[in-house]
């Protein structure tokens, strides 16, 4: 019994990448998918989207760039099947630099599976401005001041749904996803905090989650934080707009949170060996 | 040599055959395009745009292979897998990828930022005729913004420090920019982080339902919030020897802190096994075209 403790003591931890490879991939593979259980939070966040009237402006600054991909780009998708679908008009903006590939994405996403949304007139891709925070305290008051031309160097002036925009405090919504600063904070701390008519909602990695939490409820209606959540807005979403599920990609984080159950199953297990294994080895290995 | 690199040697070159025979065998990787013809509503010229399309359509008629696109897959799952080399240690491969992603990060940030604001902002803006002309022919502005002077008398400032004499002006604009920065802070800091969150937490601890009955659940809840803020406030509260009833207070607010690390902690595993799982989905299903669609 001994050398199966020491082995396990000793164990190359390349076995345990190996592990993490196969609990990821196979739910990947299969395609399996479990069930989620939707939390208020979540609930609130969909209710925040869904019973806005049709044809709401809604802003949706995507704060993020491929790194964050992986954890943010779920939840991005189904915040905007769920505007498209409820006709909404959407606004895309950044202040990362690096965000203007993630809306360019979306855009792509929006032209694919619903192509009867016209650009300047259902949505429109405002792009990237520098400035960090001091981009959204200036847009609270003047949003064309900054933004004279669409991210194509279109003047705003002659895009429809522009026409009648001062400032953003004239958006019922703000729908942000955001993978760091400049982002979900800033959004709460410079437009929604200030200003009781702005509402917002949020996605964002987990990292960020527990610096956002004392926001919920006063500053910020609700927020996703990791894929976890995200896949329970699919969940929603699917139940009441069941013609989303039947498209490419759609149940992402529903996927993902499958691996990511697997993963952190696993990885409990590993923890608890390796407790084992210590408490079992430690002894001998004082006294040696 | 160890036994198990040996092991290890084995299994990275059986999956290094394994990836070749897919690739040969299953076109790994390979990008299908259609195309759609285009036709402008304000000039009335027309243009081919290509957009991707599922491997089975790809006997469709006019839809062919985008070695271009092919390229990027390629290239992406390459980087990815000489990032993820480093799990066996530092080596070439990671750090030719890690060079490269950093690199083309900033200049791809950087040339974002030249058109995005200085030609979309400042030259657009101060020279709108000059724009009209080369790279923003809708634009219909006249008249100069000269207030735009200003910032760029505040970039030249800045760039000074690179000449031989007179780095000190830089210091000028350096000045005004962290002055404004904490301007702009404090007052949202103050009023975002303080005095909302304080204001957050002054909640009524007996709450009574609209019917009238004793709300228990949030009456608890609230409670919690209270009384655990006034707790791990007194953890940081060191005018006062932390020993008796003040002590085991404090001492609460320790176990209350250590839960939101574990949080936090937790939250942080998450989103890292997150990030692995989008890389792993690339991997499996856009270059190796293995396992069920989404």
């Amino acid at each position: 019994m001994d050398k199966f403790w020491n082995s396990l003591a000793d164990l190359d931890r390349r076995w345990l990448f190996a592990l993490t490879f196969l609990a990821i991939s196979i739910p990947l593979l299969t395609g399996i998918v479990l069930p989620q259980k939707v939390t208020p939070m979540v609930e609130n966040v969909f209710n925040a989207i869904d019973e806005l009237p049709s044809g709401t402006k809604i802003l949706m600054p995507l704060d993020y760039d491929p790194s964050a991909e992986g954890e943010l780009q779920p939840m991005a998708d189904a915040f905007l099947r769920h505007a498209a679908q409820k006709n909404h008009k959407i606004y895309f903006m950044t202040i990362w630099p690096t965000g203007v590939a993630m809306i360019q994405r979306q855009v792509a996403t929006l032209k694919k599976e619903y192509p009867e949304y016209v650009y300047g007139e259902d949505y429109v891709n405002l792009g990237y401005r520098p400035g960090y925070e001091g981009v959204i305290k200036l847009i609270t008051s003047d949003l064309p001041k900054l933004y004279g031309a669409d991210q194509q160097g279109t003047p705003v002036a002659k895009i429809p749904m522009m026409a009648d925009i001062d400032n953003i405090k004239q958006f019922p919504l703000i729908v942000n996803v955001s993978a760091g600063d400049p982002g979900l904070k800033q959004w709460v701390q410079y437009a929604a905090t200030p200003f009781d008519s702005i509402e917002i909602v949020g996605g964002t990695t987990g990292v960020q989650a527990s610096t956002l939490y004392p926001y919920i409820p006063n500053q910020m209606i609700g927020m996703i934080a990791g894929i976890k959540p995200a896949a329970e807005y699919e969940k929603l979403m699917f139940e009441k707009y069941p013609e989303i599920e039947k498209r490419p990609n759609s149940n992402m984080a529903n996927v993902f949170m499958t691996s990511q159950e697997v993963a952190h199953f696993m990885l409990i297990g590993i923890i608890i060996l390796g407790n084992l294994v210590m408490w079992q080895t430690s002894g001998r290995r004082d006294q040696s | 040599m160890k036994q198990s690199n040996v092991v290890w040697i084995v299994v990275m070159l059986l999956a290094g055959a394994y990836l070749s025979w897919r690739a040969v065998s299953y076109q790994a990787g390979a990008v299908y395009v259609a195309p759609k013809i285009v036709v402008d509503a304000d000039s009335g010229k027309s243009f081919t745009t290509w957009s991707k399309v599922p491997k089975v359509e790809s006997n469709n008629l006019g839809v062919e292979i985008s070695w271009p696109r092919t390229l990027g897959i390629w290239l992406s799952a390459l980087f990815t897998l000489a990032i993820f080399s480093f799990l066996f240690g530092d080596n070439v491969f990671y750090k030719v990828a890690e060079s490269i992603f950093v690199g083309s990060s900033a200049a791809y940030a950087m040339v974002v930022g030249f058109w995005s604001a200085f030609m979309g902002i400042f030259v657009a803006q101060l020279a709108p005729q000059f724009a009209q002309k080369t790279f923003m022919p809708g634009d219909d502005r006249t008249e100069p913004e000269w207030l735009m002077l200003i910032p760029l008398a505040m970039g030249i400032m800045f760039l000074w420090r690179l000449m031989p004499t007179g780095g000190w002006i830089s210091r000028w604009p350096l000045a005004f920019f962290i002055a404004v920065f904490a301007g702009l802070r404090l007052v949202s800091h103050f009023e975002a982080d303080f005095v909302v969150q304080i204001k957050s937490t002054i909640l009524p601890l007996i709450v009574f339902a609209e019917d009238g009955s004793f709300d228990l659940r949030t009456s608890l809840w609230n409670s919690i919030m209270v009384l655990g803020t006034l707790c791990c406030l007194t953890y940081f509260f060191f005018s006062v020897e932390h020993t008796g009833v003040v002590g085991k207070i404090s001492r609460v607010g320790i176990y209350l802190l250590m839960i939101t690390f574990g949080v936090g902690f937790a939250l942080t595993v998450m989103s890292r096994y997150s990030l692995l799982i989008g890389r792993m989905n690339f991997l499996l299903k856009d270059w190796l075209n293995l396992g069920a669609s989404l």
